[in-house]
């Protein structure tokens, strides 16, 4: 029997420079109340000037390997996902592995917007399933708040910077991941997007002029329905892969994009409040790195322990979706 | 049930007001629903009568008569 692989070690990686809503009532038409209550955001975090992905990614990565017991050039694999890169080529693992010292490490990005963690964890954790690698830094990492249109304020008030890191490593066959769901629907590329800066649309002087690299949104609306009909459905897809029922789940632990849609998904899916982890109110939407921020902070204040079950679930650009039931 | 009847219920559960304080003429504004609530509104009648609200017929829709109006003309 194959043996399982499981999150062996966590950490995250969170600017020190907190952006109220108030702060941004200063410069933009809005208000702390419309925020809150459209969005259950009070504050997120913004990097330093000079701050990159992946100077969060290394430092939430370092954390997770002393956390796992293991030194850099055990890492096998470092995989980064973000919407948010340092650059458009090379890979942003590529600049966290010589951060990190990760001699013996292959580097690569995924791409999956907001679904990026989930992304990462089940293409890293493959390698670890199927005995080609013993550990793998799986990494979720943004700066949004450097595509982020900070006039428009249907779009910046909704973001956050930060970075979260899991190392993979082999686990009891019948703990760790045991199951999970993708999926993605190209059709609705557009709806989630930078317009330009690939080869579609060569950055030029009218794309800047035209606000082309900043991320938008076509219809808020949409998005929001879309999200509090995948999270159920997806989740309930990777449950029933595992034999498992939502009266399973000790934790969930969805994509932070906005608690209106959490919380509507979460009365879909008939779970108390408590089951459920929450912390948009202090760190907006921070993409793929949402997740494992997220699932860290149960671990260090004693929510989440080790035996217990939890659906990770994500959501974003692409569109994409997925889900992954772990015992952790 | 008939579509009255059955949007009323739908309102009362997704808004947690009485049935019996909805009229026809009970806009969604009096009920302190904001745009979101009503976003989650129209998903659980797209479910219930199997149709799809466009966001440009959503913002038309101001009343407990325009859903009821609605839905007869499409469900
Ligand atoms: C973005 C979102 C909060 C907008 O909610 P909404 O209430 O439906 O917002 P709308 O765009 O309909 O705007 C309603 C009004 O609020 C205004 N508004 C938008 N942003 C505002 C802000 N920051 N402050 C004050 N008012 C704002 C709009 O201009 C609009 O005003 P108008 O009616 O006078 O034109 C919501 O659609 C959402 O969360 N969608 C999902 C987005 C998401 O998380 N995507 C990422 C997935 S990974």
């Amino acid at each position: 029997m194959a043996p399982g692989v499981g999150i062996i070690g966590i950490g995250s990686a969170l600017p020190a420079k907190v952006v109220t809503n108030f702060d941004l009532e200063k410069f933009l038409d809005t208000s702390d109340e419309w925020i809150r209550t459209r969005t259950g955001i009070s504050e997120r975090r913004i990097a330093e000037e000079g701050v990159i992905t992946s100077d969060l990614a290394a430092r939430a990565a370092e954390k997770a390997m002393a956390e796992a017991g293991i030194t850099a050039d055990q890492v096998e694999m470092i995989i980064v996902a973000t919407a948010t890169p340092d650059a458009p080529l090379p890979a942003t693992a590529c600049y966290v592995q010589a951060k990190l010292g990760a001699v013996n490490a292959a580097a690569l990005d995924v791409a999956a917007g907001c679904t990026g963690f989930i992304y990462g964890l089940v293409v890293g954790s493959q390698f670890v399933r199927s005995g080609a690698y013993r550990h793998v830094l799986v990494i979720g990492a943004e700066v949004l708040s450097r595509i982020l249109d900070w006039t428009d304020r249907s779009m910046c008030v909704l973001f956050g910077d930060g970075a979260g890191a899991v190392v993979l490593g082999p686990v009891d066959e019948d703990s760790g991941i045991l199951s999970f769901k993708l999926g993605s629907d190209g059709h609705m590329a557009d709806m989630l997007a930078i317009p330009a800066g690939g080869v579609r649309r060569p950055a030029s002087l009218e794309t800047v002029k035209a606000g082309l690299h900043y991320a938008r949104m076509l219809s808020g609306n949409e998005t929001f329905k879309f999200a509090v009909r995948v999270m159920g459905e997806v989740t309930q897809q990777a449950l029933d892969a595992a034999g498992l029922t939502r009266e399973d789940l000790d934790f969930l632990i969805p994509h932070q994009a906005n608690w209106r849609i959490i919380d509507a998904a979460r009365k879909r899916f008939c779970l108390p409040e408590e089951r459920v982890v929450v912390n948009i109110n202090r760190y907006g939407n921070m993409s793929s790195a949402s997740i494992p921020v997220a699932m860290e902070e149960a671990v260090r204040d004693g929510r989440l322990k080790r035996g217990d079950l939890v659906a990770l679930v994500g959501f974003g650009a692409g569109l994409t979706w997925g889900a992954a039931i772990v015992r952790y | 049930m008939d579509i009255y009847g059955k949007v009323k219920a739908l309102i009362s559960e997704q808004l947690g007001v009485e049935e019996g304080e909805l009229t026809m003429d009970t806009s969604f504004e009096d009920l302190d629903a904001d745009s979101l609530d009503i976003v989650e509104l129209v998903m659980a009648l797209e479910e219930e009568f199997n149709l799809e609200i466009s966001d440009d017929e959503v913002e038309k829709i101001k009343t407990v008569g325009d859903v009821v109006r609605y839905i007869e003309a499409h469900a």
